[in-house]
């Protein structure tokens, strides 16, 4: 996490917008797939395209998942909620509005607890409402024309709205990291990023520490990644209380932050651009909410991160900063504990070698550890071959090397690179032995006083093994003999 | 509550219609009269009457969660204007 930076004789107020693409099979109000990255326009449906005399009908899970939501947040649910029309005209948006949710969204105020500089803090959530995608448009020149693909038009978007309550942003970056972690834990979301599936705007405004009232906000999009959000929001601090200190006023806007340069710039502002004049939609009368069917999700609400991190601590024994590690995501929570059943390994030793060689090895190849190419159950293979002392930790950071580029199963590779560890006491005793015989000088540099010659004695049993004595047994073997 | 002809030329740029001078002082002096009708309908007491958002009594009627459509891109646009590699084309957007 990135540090606070600290603007004297200011006060920074962020709140964030966050649009979850909800992973349903189908569209919101259509039978079309939500699948990303087909050819274009294969799955604009009419109702995607906003054909006329079409009609709307609302796709159940994706409430289901809204419910999710909104329970996991310890949310009110709206059991009577409403969809709205959003009127502006935009090429990517056929209809002319998008149905969306205004008065009564269906998940009212909850809360998010985050971890920051200086303890944990409650961020507010506002709502959270239902609402459609918009298509996308492609402004690469086709005869002086914009294309337009309306594949993800209808796309189920859960929109996450905060209070402005974080004060920098890294705040805001940790509040953005536990919703994410939070929507991919319920599997409502698959948090991808780079495909738009978790998009994010920030509202940021600056005001003197002794000012009472807020300062004009602007809203910055097109935050596409955790680095973006923390650079775009310290720009856009920067920026403004330059504009300030100078004379000038912040203007409310939108601006849209640029990867490139690292700024925001100012979309050119439309005249009435915000007039949306929402209204209740004619075609979809209200969704009403059985109690049994919200009863019925918060019974089957999956293990939420706060839960897993408390039973991480107690039952494996892990510090909080391993467990913080090992609760992060979902995916590392279950490959962690799927090796821990598998495995006669102790818990804690199972966390350092995920933690430190899988983590390590995942972050140089730009790896999920969805995608890691040595599976759980491999990892598991390997620790017993540790736990039962056929490997020494060096020798099984070897076969891990080996598991990553596929070379075979455990036991083949230590087969096959000769890796078994001498763990039988005669055979090391024997190897100790001559060590001690051929290298008289050291023996008497060792009786002189010389401690650090013991290293020596080490490395050439180690050397005489190519490499394979249990080095625990070695090091008690050479005590016990220099000693004598 | 009046409707001025700005009032008009707003919302029918809001929502993309050309309206000349003549047809505001009509819409106006329309629009004013259906406002009109609306503040009588607010004069009664509706202090014990829930609000409705949709005219009828009615309840969402949910799908659940299947594709059900095929790919229909070649009928779509053969009826579209301008089309090129898939994508549907459009006047020049300008953000």
């Amino acid at each position: 996490m990135g540090s606070v930076i600290n603007y004297p004789g200011w006060e920074v107020v962020i709140g964030l917008e966050v649009h979850t693409q909800l992973k349903t099979k189908s569209k919101i109000f259509s039978g079309a797939s939500t699948e990303f990255g087909l050819e274009p326009n294969t799955q604009a449906s009419s109702v995607d395209l906003g054909l006329p005399g079409v009609l709307p009908v609302a796709n159940l899970e994706a409430a289901r998942m809204a419910v999710k939501f909104g329970l996991a947040i310890d949310a009110h649910i709206n059991r009577t909620n409403v969809f709205a029309r959003k009127n502006y005209f935009y090429p990517d948006l056929p209809k002319g509005y998008q149905i969306s949710q205004m008065d009564l969204p269906i998940v009212g105020e909850g809360k998010l607890t985050i971890s920051t500089a200086n303890g944990e803090k409650v961020i507010g959530i506002t709502r959270a409402h239902l609402e459609e995608d918009a298509g996308k448009s492609l402004h690469e020149d086709f005869q002086g024309m914009t294309g337009i693909d309306l594949n993800r038009a209808g796309t189920p978007l859960l929109e996450i709205v905060s209070e402005p309550d974080m004060r920098s942003a890294a705040e805001a970056v940790a509040y953005l990291r536990k919703l994410h972690s939070l929507v991919t834990y319920l599997e409502i979301c698959d948090g991808n990023m780079q495909e738009g599936s978790f998009r994010c705007d920030a509202n940021v405004s600056v005001r003197p520490v002794d000012q009472k009232e807020l300062g004009t906000r602007t809203e910055s999009k097109n935050i596409n990644s955790f680095r973006f959000v923390e650079r775009a929001i310290d720009y856009e601090i920067e920026r403004q209380i330059d504009l300030i200190e100078d004379g000038g006023t912040v203007v409310q806007e939108t601006r849209l932050y640029d990867p490139d340069k690292h700024e925001t710039r100012s979309m050119r502002s439309k005249e009435e651009a915000h007039d949306y004049r929402y209204f209740p939609d004619p075609d979809l009368p209200p969704m009403i909410l059985e109690k049994s069917f919200i009863d019925n999700i918060r019974q089957s609400l999956p293990e939420l991160p706060e839960a897993k991190f408390i039973r991480f601590v107690e039952d494996y024994k892990l510090n909080e900063e391993d467990a913080t590690l090992l609760t992060s995501t979902r995916p590392i929570a279950d490959y962690y504990e799927q090796v821990v059943n598998l495995s006669e390994a102790d818990a804690k030793v199972t966390a350092n070698w995920i933690t430190g060689e899988l983590f390590a090895a995942l972050n140089n190849n730009d790896l999920e550890i969805q995608q890691s190419p040595v599976s759980a159950e491999q990892f598991a293979a390997l620790l017993n071959r540790v736990a039962d002392n056929t490997l020494s930790g060096k020798m099984a950071k070897q076969v891990f090397t080996a598991l990553w580029k596929k070379e075979g199963q455990v036991d083949d590779i230590i087969e096959k690179q000769g890796l078994k560890q001498i763990t039988d006491s005669g055979t090391i005793e024997s190897i100790v032995d001559e060590v001690l015989t051929r290298c008289t000088e050291q023996v008497q540099q060792h009786k002189d006083g010389n401690e650090k010659v013991f290293g020596f004695f080490v490395g050439q049993v180690m050397q005489a093994s190519k490499g394979k004595a249990n080095p625990g047994k070695v090091n008690q073997l050479l005590k016990t003999k220099l000693n004598q | 509550m009046t409707i001025s002809n700005e009032d008009v030329q707003k919302i029918a740029r809001l929502a993309r219609l050309e309206v000349s001078e003549e047809q505001a002082t009509k819409f106006s002096d329309e629009l004013e009269k259906i406002l009109h009708l609306v503040e009588k309908l607010k004069a009664c007491d509706t202090t014990s009457v829930e609000p409705m958002t949709h005219p009828f009594d009615a309840a969402l009627l949910l799908r659940e969660d299947a594709v059900t459509e095929v790919n229909q891109r070649d009928k779509f646009q053969a009826i579209a204007p301008a089309t090129q590699d898939g994508l549907y084309l459009v006047p020049k957007v300008l953000d």
